[in-house]
């Protein structure tokens, strides 16, 4: 063993797995800081309770439910999976006999007081946080209940116009009006970045009756803004920080990555477990700080949330934040240098350009999170869906999403190296095969939007649907957006221009998947009559 | 004592070994890997639970890997094998006197360490002057190659497994790229013969028939395999697996083989009559 003071224990596969991949691929800023270059991973400091951290109150309180056999009268109907054995055959015995209905032993998510209360003390300990929800609406839910406790009709609420439409949607939903912060884009790139300090500071200042600023961090690209300071003076101006921190949920597990909504001191954040976090699809974490009302949040959660969760994805959230919080600070430092290595691989193709901290600028791009594994293709000559096409059609390899520029790689605890070197494989094969002249290819990703209507009162004004090239100089009454990532390109209440047309019909001809409009071919828009 | 080792080749298909002893167990940073004694069998070794070779089949696969593509191409001078470090293929190859440079590419080294101990004669081939043997992921080792070689052999073993990558296209594509232009690649292919194989086994051959202007499929019976029948795949640049045969040549090498000749090198590309149909609707396949 080497000689170390801060040595604790055993080297595990993980580490020595690591070990390699530092020394001889990437230079990791991980290691121990004894001061004689011992090559051992740094001891992660975290404030939580790690003793604590290691029970799962929920999970072990539905293990014990089954040791018990209680015979169900009560829903849900299939009955342990026994009235639909097809079912049971897809998911497995196990799967169905924890798809069970709220009861006193196992708590209730609409007011929890005994497992689910305590298995969200534990996730708000692990996350830095006040409190924590579990959240079956998907982080959509999460997103929605933050703006919702923020802001009543007609509030005002400040945020970077390239948010997911989860934020928008909730906008329509309590009918605040949106004060947008033009987000930066890159020349290079052309993608919307993070929101400038000063920028923030000026729409704080233009609106000073404003209740909260909102905020993605990162983005889906790994762009961080200059959250802590944001805090500050949206603090000192008497507004809530809400953040969407939907791609960070890892942020909170290790030192080297940027600093998470709650170590930034942001009111609210809203976590999806089930990207980096490992849970279910569709299960979140809502967090607070100290400086929000948990009752009136409750409240509001309970506006739309089912009475009726799923124990598949509480307990997927119990059993993720326990992993989180023992092993997550090695997982991400894999996870880190498996991106960086990705990264340093595909730049040395030519062609591709897999960005990371270079980017750093200090404002818009405060910081990047290096788990994110993001490529520009055009200069291969290929818009990012098309390499996300090729990669799935041809290489049998799904990536989380191309947009026109960009694909992006989701890596993960999940991912080994050797399907690193396949991605890495098939993008040099496909500069190979399918590389062209980069003409012709439509230039940046974001415009700016022309906001004439909030958007509730364009949701649901009277409304016509007029074909596409007709409707510039009208009022949009309907969310138009590429899927994913989800970010809108006209919400409800906007101007339409030509650009925003000529970018649609782009978009469509490059076989992005379009959504949110009425007419499924797009030829014609719904506008304010 | 009644110790057998089992296999699923299938949810309802298992073959099973009876066991004299364990001789090894280790998990190495890829796989789990198990050698055991048995009668039948003699020694055979196995990875995350699926036998690899045994002492008494493994002359059929290695044997057939390497004199069918040996005896096509006229002037085979560097060879690459990916997977192989067991050493089988090159010891095959080390028969061919023409032949300069081997290099065996595997990711395992505990994998090469368990054969040299278990299987001193499989691992003799890696003894051989022209051999290098590189501790490398193959998809990384070929990632930078051009025009470099005369065959690339893939001995990897499981499309499934750590090795998936070397069952794709972008494999394929750095394969063709890494090869002279009259360049043979030969790969596992795996069975047809039951269901849940039979998509991986289509997807290869389309991969493969897209990536090169030759590509044939060929035979062999080895009882190790799921259903005992396997497939290997013949992709070459120029030469033809028949046409550019040259029988004569090859059987005045004088090599000694137990199961190849060049007999049934012509025999082992007449392939059952649902295995041809299946690779031609994927030939066909737009």
């Amino acid at each position: 063993m080497r000689n170390c003071v801060n040595w604790r224990r055993p080297v595990d596969k993980d580490s020595v797995f690591l070990d390699k991949m530092a020394g001889m691929w990437y230079n990791i800023s991980i290691l121990c800081e004894c001061g004689r270059s011992c090559g051992n991973l740094a001891e992660w400091k975290n404030t939580m309770n790690i003793e604590l951290q290691r029970s799962a109150p929920l999970y072990e309180a539905l293990e014990h439910f089954r040791r018990q056999r209680v015979v169900p009268f009560d829903v849900p109907g299939h009955k342990r999976g026994r009235g639909n054995p097809e079912l049971v055959r897809l998911l497995g015995e196990q799967c169905v006999s924890l798809d069970v209905n709220s009861m006193k032993p196992l708590d209730n998510l609409c007011h929890p007081v005994s497992v689910i209360a305590e298995a969200e003390e534990l996730a708000a300990d692990a996350f830095g946080a006040a409190h924590a929800y579990f959240m079956v609406g998907g982080t959509t839910s999460s997103v929605q209940s933050m703006v919702l406790t923020a802001c009543k009709a007609g509030d005002k609420i400040i945020m970077p116009r390239n948010v997911h439409r989860s934020a928008l949607n909730a906008l329509v939903l309590c009918g605040a009006e949106p004060v947008y912060v033009d987000p930066d884009v890159d020349a290079h790139i052309g993608i919307a970045l993070g929101m400038a300090l000063s920028d923030v500071e000026k729409a704080i200042m233009a609106h000073p009756d404003a209740k909260a600023v909102f905020v993605n961090n990162p983005t889906y690209y790994g762009i961080c803004s200059d959250l802590r300071s944001i805090v500050k003076i949206a603090h000192a101006h008497g507004m809530l920080v809400l953040v969407d921190e939907a791609h960070g949920t890892h942020l909170s597990f290790h030192e080297d990555l940027p600093a998470s909504a709650m170590q930034a001191g942001a009111d609210m954040a809203a976590i999806s477990m089930h990207k980096s976090g490992g849970s279910l699809t569709q299960s979140s974490l809502l967090l607070l700080n100290s400086t929000v009302n948990t009752r009136y949040v409750e409240q509001i959660i309970n506006l739309t949330q089912t009475t009726s969760a799923s124990y598949l994805l509480l307990s997927s959230l119990d059993i993720s934040r326990r992993n989180l919080a023992l092993r997550g600070h090695e997982s991400f430092a894999k996870v880190t240098a498996m991106a960086e290595y990705a990264r340093e691989e595909i730049n040395s193709i030519g062609g591709y350009y897999a960005y990371g901290k270079d980017l750093v600028n200090g404002q818009s791009i405060f910081d990047y999170d290096v788990t994110k594994l993001s490529v520009y293709t055009r200069d291969i000559g290929l818009t990012g869906i098309e390499v996300y096409d090729l990669l799935r059609d041809e290489y049998d390899i799904q990536i989380e999403f191309g947009d026109i520029g960009n694909i992006l790689a989701y890596i993960s605890i999940g991912d080994r190296i050797q399907d690193i070197e396949r991605l890495v494989g098939a993008l040099e094969d496909i500069k190979r095969l399918y590389s062209r002249e980069t003409s012709r290819l439509h230039n940046a990703e974001y415009i700016t939007p022309i906001v004439a209507a909030t958007p509730q009162k364009a949701f649901y004004a009277e409304k016509e649907l007029v074909p596409l090239a007709q409707t510039p100089g009208r009022i949009c009454g309907e969310f138009v957006m590429c899927y994913p990532p989800g970010i809108p390109i006209l919400a409800p209440g906007e101007m339409v221009t030509e650009e925003i047309v000529d970018y649609i019909l782009y978009a469509k001809e490059k076989g992005c998947s379009m959504q949110g409009f009425e007419d499924m071919t797009l030829e014609r828009l719904n506008v304010l009559k | 004592m009644d110790l057998w080792f089992s296999e699923y080749h299938t949810n309802g298909v298992k073959m099973s070994i009876r066991v004299e002893k364990q001789l090894f167990s280790e998990e190495s940073d890829f796989q789990r890997i198990d050698v055991f004694g048995s009668e039948e069998f003699g020694r055979f070794v196995t990875l995350d639970g699926s036998v690899i070779f045994s002492e008494k089949d493994e002359f059929i696969y290695d044997e057939m890997i390497v004199h069918v593509p040996m005896a096509v191409h006229p002037a085979v001078r560097k060879v690459l094998v990916i997977g192989g470090g067991d050493g089988g293929v090159a010891r095959e190859l080390s028969y061919y006197e023409e032949i300069e440079q081997i290099d065996v590419v595997e990711p395992d080294a505990l994998f090469v360490r368990v054969c040299q101990e278990f299987f001193p004669d499989n691992a003799r081939g890696l003894d051989d002057p022209r051999v290098k043997v590189y501790y490398r992921d193959g998809l990384r080792f070929l990632r930078r190659k051009q025009d470099e070689y005369d065959l690339i052999i893939n001995d990897s073993t499981d499309p499934l497994g750590h090795t998936a990558g070397l069952f794709t296209k972008e494999f394929y594509g750095s394969c063709y790229r890494a090869l002279h232009d009259d360049g043979i690649m030969v790969y596992q292919h795996g069975s047809p013969f039951f269901d849940e194989d039979e998509d991986a086994c289509r997807a290869m051959h389309r991969k493969a028939y897209r990536s090169f202007p030759i590509s044939r499929v060929y035979q062999a019976h080895i009882p190790t395999c799921p259903s005992g029948y396997w497939l290997f795949g013949f992709a070459s640049k120029k030469y033809h697996p028949l046409h550019d045969l040259d029988a004569e040549r090859w059987k005045r090498r004088g090599l000694k083989t137990w199961y190849y000749t060049t007999n049934l090198h012509t025999g082992a590309f007449m392939l059952p009559k649902y295995v041809e149909d299946l690779l031609e609707e994927e030939e066909h396949r737009t």
